[in-house]
């Protein structure tokens, strides 16, 4: 983070757009002087954000793991930058480009935006905001359209994350003249020159990203975290789907749960299993009957119990339990 | 010219000054994008005062939320015109507003030769009054390269 040169009378320092813009901007200031963990810690509140990953996200032990370790870097990084021993220059950045794998659903772009935070407490990232893109974004149609078209979404992605979903999808190996190749090598480049100003996180499914990487060695060699983000068994999606119906103020009535623990093993077995969001999408269409049901008894006065509680029926009329 | 005795051409914000350093241009930017406006980049290489519209160098940047992106724009517009003018302009797309709110140039040629007065002789005894940049003598785009 740069400091400024002098203060210009009237304005607040330039740190911190996100959320609490003026705790960020004092918390930078006071990192400066920092000589501890625990004062690092304090004032840059990485901590607060790291337990709410803790509590927020379920499962994923390793990811956290990382997490863990990307943070504690940082910290040091900082303690030793505040006593004199940073490498000089721009080489002294640690590279931060991130690589998400897994299968759909697992919480990949969650967790971008929660390392974009703690990047931006721990003042890696000057601003901390989230640029989601697709290769859509970045590859143009035309001869010529593809450099101005990645360049305009990589100045909106500095002084934050650019989150590339499907990165795979850049390279297409079987079109030679594609353009996508054109925006990789742009991509490369400022991953390489302007570390410092942004952090770039590719997301996509393991085997699909392996060829990428294996097609784009200069690539893989740029990105320092290979992050593989595993599946969530049966009990942790369970819980999420609890923390979801909770979050929208509805719950498992007698029986329900089990019945949502019956379904999700069956679910789990079938073609096309995505996850939590599989379990969003179960949820809602449990809701989904859950009103036809109160909808159907139109005379019936209804308690709030009756709006929030899901009964196993509700479930238990899935398509997944018809097919025998 | 007595009024402007280094011969610099000022035109925009903080032409009197000193050239501002990168790191100042940063902060004005970071201004500018605090209050919403988006930056774009423009060079000429010929300096009369009335020359309003430069050449536009790529689209102006909207949505931005750092100065890097900007000042990425600005030094490779530098790299590809070293020996152009080259300003940054702001523009404010408030309704009501909807101009440039800030310019200043972030690039000189290394000399830069001034103006000169030219007097041209009208109906009867009068003389018309003109500047003539001495720079525009040459053929666009050889204008500064001695």
């Amino acid at each position: 983070m740069s400091k400024p040169l002098y203060s210009i009378p009237g304005a607040t320092p330039p740190a911190g757009s996100a959320p609490g813009p003026a705790a960020a901007a004092s918390a930078a200031a006071a990192v400066e002087a920092a000589r501890t963990v625990n004062e690092v810690l304090a004032q840059s509140q990485v901590e607060a954000v790291m337990d709410e990953l803790d509590r927020e996200l379920i499962g994923l032990a390793p990811v956290k793991q990382r997490i863990r370790d990307v943070a504690a870097l940082l910290v040091i990084d900082k303690l030793r930058a505040n006593l004199g021993l940073a490498a000089d220059g721009r080489s002294s950045a640690p590279s931060l480009h991130m690589c998400f794998t897994g299968n759909p659903g697992t919480g990949k772009t969650t967790v971008a935006l929660r390392i974009a935070e703690i990047l931006h407490r721990l003042g890696y990232v000057r601003k901390g905001h989230v640029v989601s893109v697709t290769r859509d974004d970045l590859v143009g149609q035309y001869i010529g359209h593809t450099a101005p078209k990645t360049k305009e979404v990589l100045k909106k992605a500095m002084g934050g994350v650019l989150f590339i979903d499907e990165a795979y999808y850049l390279y297409r190996p079987e079109n030679e003249r594609d353009y996508g190749q054109e925006a990789i090598e742009i991509l490369l480049q400022v991953m390489e020159n302007q570390r410092d100003d942004l952090v770039v996180i590719l997301a996509g499914y393991k085997d699909r990203m392996d060829t990428f990487f294996k097609s784009n060695p200069g690539m893989s060699s740029r990105i320092a975290h290979h992050i593989d983000f595993p599946d969530y068994t049966g009990e942790e999606l369970l819980a999420i789907a609890e923390r979801m119906l909770t979050a929208q103020r509805y719950r498992f009535g007698e029986g329900a749960r089990e019945a949502f623990a019956h379904y999700l093993g069956r679910r789990m077995q079938q073609p096309h299993f995505a996850n939590a969001r599989s379990v969003r999408n179960a949820l809602d269409r449990a809701r989904l009957r859950a009103a036809s049901r109160l909808f159907a008894d139109r005379d019936r006065v209804l308690t709030e119990a009756d709006l929030t509680t899901l009964i196993p029926a509700d479930i238990l009329a899935s398509r997944v339990f018809q097919t025998e | 010219m007595m009024t402007n005795p280094t011969g610099r051409i000022t035109q925009g914000q903080f032409s009197f000054l000193p050239d501002l350093s990168d790191d100042e241009i940063r902060l004005q930017i970071e201004y500018g994008l605090k209050k919403g406006y988006a930056w774009s980049v423009e060079y000429t290489d010929d300096p009369h005062p009335r020359n309003t519209y430069w050449e536009m160098f790529g689209m102006p940047m909207f949505d931005l939320k750092d100065a890097a992106g900007v000042l990425m724009e600005m030094n490779s517009c530098r790299k590809t015109f070293p020996n152009h003018y080259i300003r940054l302009m702001a523009f404010d797309s408030t309704r009501g507003v909807e101009s440039i709110a800030m310019s200043f140039i972030v690039n000189r040629p290394r000399t830069e030769p001034g103006f000169g007065v030219v007097r041209q002789e009208a109906d009867g005894r009068n003389i018309r009054y003109t500047v003539h940049s001495y720079a525009t003598d040459r053929p666009e785009g050889e204008r500064y390269a001695g």
